[in-house]
């Protein structure tokens, strides 16, 4: 039975941290998700867990004794955002590459600078082919449920992988919102213990851990993280009906909502996800056909599922929170182009960037989306395919 | 989501205004509601303006975004009155809080005309005669509970009990001064 | 664990190169590194044991019977010379590699 409750996104992150006991934990605090680690030292401190708390001097050392830990045998955890995420990029890489499945609470902040404390998702953009399973979270419910589910996923032999869940910083992650919570004994049993093959602890088999990897090697080995990968997909999905038959949550690689019989579409992740549900559903009483796809897994990109699933749409917008900077549109807009034209179909896209360094996205935002989005079928072109929505600019 | 209502807070760092729209989460959240409570981060200090929000639906919220039009707008500091814009956006339908002494001439004066329902209530004198300290933000939940009516007063006060034990269950001494705050506010807030 | 080569595909090796055993250093031969040969004067050494435990390389054998030491294990001496340096009696010379002894 789910214990209904009301917490934060933080709050919701460290509930699951604190029912999933991991071995160790090593952090360093960082607005906006320095509350995890806060309250997760609470919780070792009160004795409700019995982790190693790693309490160290900067986010290059959480990630650095994170490795340390999930290599000698043991299950970590870590959280962090922004800049944060930018002091470990080095040992984000040993992570994945070493195969590692470290579970990561990534609360999603604009990278200064200028100094900016606020939600964008430039921080998770910069690691996104870094080979971390990334998982996004649309409310606090979603960012408990991604991390119960996370330690399944990652650990799984055909995955081995890091594992990061995002979810929006202040919009979600300071947000007291309503929240069904599991039994701790249930979730124990749902999380299970880690058992790793290999582990440098272990005294009966003595092993070396990231060698020199030369020429004649590190290819192959990059390989077989794409596989893992690839993999990973049919793992998400079988730990998401593992998690649905206990829980009755239904999760996939993404969320469908209205999307089946629409003509125009919003693709976007986390928190936008939320508010243009709302505005979907206003419009479908105006029997405005809007629909929305909202991307859960990023990492392992689901491209054939997506292209699949906006394959009968007339137009489609993409909300990227994060500027790539590169003239040509940002990292999710290309991700579904890129779906969209292997598969062989073209349908009028259009990409937005929007609520950078914590910019506020409103219904009235959403719905001008969608008002642009029924121009571009009526007229079945694109005049300017990448956009800003929320900018301040001159009117020409 | 007709039923669904919009507050927002307007008070100064330190003064509890986040603190009252999370009790007031709270409150709505243990009568069965979808809530939300959050505040508007900005530069963090003691004495700077601060806003935070309230959404109480009996359906599930899913907006997450700032308010715009609030139905209810809560000024826990009525300083704030000549220098922020506190009736921005609020629905006429609606109504604003005040926690005030000042006449309804100047309270007219400075709502830039607003024609909503103009609620006040003195939340320090009821706050220093219960808790004999200046907590504004207990009576100015108290206050809006009344004016917006988001749930019975019986069933608020018995919620509020339970969370003050709960909250000060090291120092129950408080527990009576703050229910005694709640009972005077929801008497004593008026309308313009 | 199957041995690793240059040769074997992606499906067969491990997972971020991670080598399940130990003691394997013995298989990447260091020999051919060196460029300077050191040459062992068993008439002149003393077996003070000075040199032995110099040696980066664990090439300079030393018998269990009665701790002395041989001759250098030329699979793994990369010509370092720090024996050279720390014998007190000339009995490690070292010379060109590819020279006449």
């Amino acid at each position: 039975m789910s214990i209904r409750e009301r917490l934060s996104g933080n709050e919701a992150a460290a509930t699951a941290m604190k029912q999933i006991n991991p071995d160790v934990v090593a952090a360093f605090p960082i607005t906006p998700s320095t509350e995890i680690p806060q309250y997760f030292s609470t919780f070792v401190a009160n004795g409700a867990v019995d982790t190693e708390f790693v309490a160290v001097e900067s986010e290059h050392s959480a990630m650095s004794a994170c490795i340390g830990a999930e290599a000698a045998g043991c299950r970590a955890m870590t959280a962090t955002s922004a800049n944060g995420l930018s002091l470990m990029w080095e040992m984000i890489y040993i992570a994945s590459s070493l195969r590692l499945p470290i579970v990561l609470s990534l609360v999603n902040r604009a990278v200064s600078g200028p100094l900016n404390i606020h939600c964008d998702h430039s921080d998770a953009m910069g690691v996104r082919d870094a080979g971390w399973i990334m998982l996004f979270s649309e409310n606090n419910q979603e960012a408990y449920d991604n991390t119960l589910m996370a330690h399944r996923i990652a650990e799984h032999e055909n995955v081995l992988l890091p594992l990061m869940v995002c979810q929006d910083g202040f919009i979600t992650s300071h947000s007291i919102e309503n929240i069904e919570l599991e039994e701790d004994s249930e979730v124990k049993k749902f999380v299970g213990e880690y058992h790793p093959k290999h582990y440098l602890l272990n005294e009966k088999e003595p092993i070396a851990v990231g060698p020199l990897d030369l020429q004649a090697y590190l290819f192959e080995h990059k390989a077989q993280q794409a596989e893992a990968m690839k993999a990973a997909k049919d793992v998400i999905l079988d730990v998401a009906k593992d998690f649905e038959a206990w829980t009755g949550r239904h999760y996939g690689l993404f969320e469908s909502y209205m999307l089946d019989d629409c003509d125009m579409a919003i693709v976007c992740m986390n928190s936008t996800a939320g508010t243009t549900k709302a505005v979907v559903n206003e419009l479908r009483k105006k029997g405005i056909k809007a629909g929305l796809l909202k991307i859960r897994v990023y990492r392992p990109f689901p491209s054939e599922e997506i292209a699949a699933a906006l394959a009968n749409v007339k137009a489609i917008a993409v909300l990227d929170k994060a500027d790539s900077l590169n003239g040509m549109g940002s990292a999710l807009f290309q991700d579904v182009a890129s779906s969209m034209y292997v598969s062989g179909n073209y349908i009028p896209m259009v990409d937005y960037v929007y609520g950078i360094g914590g910019r506020d996205t409103t219904t009235n935002d959403i719905a001008s989306v969608y008002d642009d989005l029924s121009e571009i079928v009526k007229t079945g072109t694109v005049q300017n395919p990448y956009r800003y929505l929320g900018l301040r600019k001159e009117e020409i | 989501m007709s039923n669904l209502i919009e507050i927002r807070w307007h008070g100064r760092g330190g003064q509890g205004a986040k603190t009252a729209s999370l009790l007031l989460a709270d409150a709505a959240f243990n009568t069965g509601k979808y809530i939300q409570g959050f505040p508007e981060y900005g530069p963090e200090r003691m004495g700077a303006p601060i806003t935070a929000y309230n959404r109480i639906s009996d359906d599930p919220i899913t907006i997450h975004s700032n308010i715009y039009e609030p139905d209810y707008v809560v000024v826990v500091d009525d300083t704030l009155l000549e220098s922020v814009a506190v009736t921005a956006g609020l629905k006429e339908t609606g109504a604003i809080v005040i926690n005030t002494t000042k006449s309804p001439e100047y309270l007219k004066k400075v709502l830039n005309g607003y024609r909503g329902d103009i609620y006040t209530i003195d939340a320090r004198k009821i706050s220093m005669e219960t808790l004999g300290r200046y907590f504004p933000n207990t009576p100015m939940l108290a206050a809006i509970v009344k004016v917006s009516n988001i749930m019975a007063e019986d069933a608020f006060l018995k919620d509020m009990e339970g969370s003050f034990k709960h909250k000060f269950a090291k120092k129950p001494e408080v527990i009576e001064g703050n229910m005694k705050a709640i009972e005077m506010a929801l008497k004593e807030v008026k309308k313009v | 664990m199957a041995e690793i080569t240059n040769k074997t595909p992606m499906e067969h090796m491990t997972i971020g190169g991670n080598i399940y055993e130990a003691g394997n250093a013995r298989k990447f031969k260091t020999g051919d590194w060196r460029s300077m040969k050191p040459i062992f004067h068993e008439d002149v050494c003393k077996q003070c044991g000075l040199c032995f435990p110099v040696c980066p390389e664990n090439a300079i054998p030393v018998k269990k019977e009665d701790c002395k030491r041989t001759n250098f294990n030329y699979d793994y001496c990369k010509g370092c010379g720090v024996c050279a340096k720390v014998c007190p009696f000339g009995a490690i010379t070292m010379e060109e590699e590819g020279g006449t002894l």
